[in-house]
């Protein structure tokens, strides 16, 4: 009975509305992942992963240290009912008046310089988990240039620099 | 809703105070309906809400960002700001968990993802940046609008597990977007190529824009373009957008983070309520009717979007 289950590749026309792909390529071996996975997708996954469980664990961390009281946040706790209904632009605004006490209002990367609160501290992993896109893209340009992919190439780096420039805080709302 | 109705009868204050919030009590420092409650109540609920929408997002087969906004949004006090950059991290964190096991199951397809998620993520951006300079009832009010467009093409879009693809075309042969997976009811593997390449990149544009405005996942688009536009087999249209949202969300949530609009208050339980949400219905999936489920959502989407127009024109809902 195993025989039957060995895999085989299949011309999907044979499945009714379908149509040839691109040329066949030996079958993988049951339990095994496909042998036609490109090397930077596999690369790009691995990438993907650590940064996802890194900042997920860091987030995760961070919110026990916030709740708990352990480092205590710039806005307490029991005072963010009376913020949350707010624009954003209102809010940044009454929060810096009332508790962050800083020369301007917290946008951008500004979240660095009060990360001794609590609050402010769970942006770190927020930061890590939107951060991790860009470094896939870093981490498999060689791979691409290696390949002589040079479309793929220009297409990652556009996609860093779209990134990086929404990171950077450059593009900015003109608020309500 | 069901957490919602509890709390209208536990707490009928809080509740009903809820549903004017965002717009009517925008800068209510202090205010009684504000301070009535304790400050764990409203994350609680936020948690309960979208520990059932994970379930209803699994079972239902759409992203968890579509259900997010327009119900939190709708029926909770926070504004829209915010909810918008949860909805973008929710649906992003549920991509980057998903991604990598797509990656490797050759289900996403990264050739396929790369040209569209340049094209959509730059779209995001500018979505993203108008719908924060935009007015608040503006943008509630075409939230509505598109989640009832979104209702519309749920109901009408047809889907086909291996769409005819007579000829790759020129654009999709220079760029050698095909694959193959191994596709486990026929356990074969599947050879695909696609067709409309440039339409499908085009249609991304709006899509893009959409999910950076509303700050909605895109799932609900991108599964039809690359399936019945671009000619995708539909498991590989579902893992590649899956996958696709970990770009197209990051570009937007960016924009939205560098605007300051992130509560972790909300931004926390949110992640951790519709990721066991989804774990949960992963295993109903098995035992549940997906065809009722997908009527509830359905359901649920119409009410929120119906919701979110009243709210933006300042008009009587029914609750």
């Amino acid at each position: 009975m195993r025989e039957s289950r060995t895999l085989e590749r299949v011309d999907p026309t044979r499945h009714g509305d379908v149509d040839s792909g691109p040329p066949p390529t030996p079958p993988a071996p049951p339990g095994e992942l496909p042998r036609s996975i490109p090397q930077e997708q596999l690369l790009y996954a691995r990438i993907l992963a650590a940064g996802m469980y890194t900042g997920l664990g860091i987030l995760l961390i961070t919110f026990v240290l916030y709740i708990s009281g352990a480092i205590s946040p710039a806005i307490p706790i029991d005072r963010l009912p009376d913020f949350w209904s707010m624009d954003v632009a209102r809010y940044l605004e009454a929060v810096n008046t009332q508790y962050v006490h800083h020369d301007h209002i917290l946008t951008g990367w500004a979240w660095v310089s009060a990360l001794e609160h609590g609050d402010y501290l769970n942006f770190v992993g927020i930061v890590v988990l939107s951060i991790v896109t860009i470094i896939c893209f870093l981490g498999i340009l060689p791979t691409l240039l290696r390949k002589r992919d040079y479309a793929y190439a220009v297409i990652a780096v556009l996609e860093v620099v779209i990134l990086a420039l929404a990171a950077s805080g450059v593009l900015t709302a003109g608020g309500h | 809703m069901v957490v919602l109705l509890f709390l209208a009868l536990i707490e009928p204050t809080a509740a009903w105070a809820a549903q004017e919030g965002p717009l009517a009590d925008a800068g209510a420092v202090g205010s009684a309906d504000a301070t009535a409650t304790a400050w764990w109540f409203w994350p609680a609920v936020l948690f309960g809400m979208t520990f059932l929408m994970g379930i209803l997002a699994a079972v239902g087969g759409v992203g968890g960002g579509v259900l997010f906004v327009p119900i939190v949004s709708g029926f909770c006090p926070f504004h829209l700001d915010f909810v918008r950059c949860t909805g973008l991290l929710v649906a992003l964190c549920g991509a980057l968990a998903a991604g990598p096991g797509f990656l490797r199951m050759n289900l996403a397809s990264l050739r396929l993802a790369m040209p569209v998620a340049l094209i959509a993520s730059a779209c995001a951006v500018a979505g993203a940046m108008v719908g924060l300079a935009l007015p608040t009832n503006v943008v509630q009010t075409a939230l509505g609008v598109a989640i009832l467009g979104i209702v519309g093409l749920m109901i009408r879009a047809r889907k086909s597990a291996f769409p005819a693809v007579r000829a790759a075309d020129r654009l999709s042969q220079v760029l050698r977007i095909h694959g193959v997976y191994m596709e486990a009811s026929l356990d074969r593997e599947i050879d695909w190529k696609i067709h409309r390449t440039l339409t499908g990149l085009l249609l991304f544009i709006g899509i893009g824009f959409m999910a950076g405005m509303f700050g909605l996942g895109a799932g609900w688009a991108n599964v039809p373009v690359l399936n019945l536009v671009m000619g995708v087999p539909l498991k590989v249209s579902v893992a590649t957008s899956k996958f696709l949202l970990s770009i197209t969300d990051t570009s937007a949530a960016w924009v939205y983070l560098n605007e300051g609009c992130v509560i972790p208050m909300m931004v926390v339980p949110s992640l951790v309520g519709i990721m066991l949400g989804s774990f949960i219905g992963v295993r109903i999936l098995r035992v549940a009717k997906p065809g009722f489920v997908r009527w509830m959502v359905i359901g649920l989407l119409l009410f929120s979007g119906g919701k979110a127009i009243t709210k933006g024109l300042g008009l009587p809902f029914i609750i």
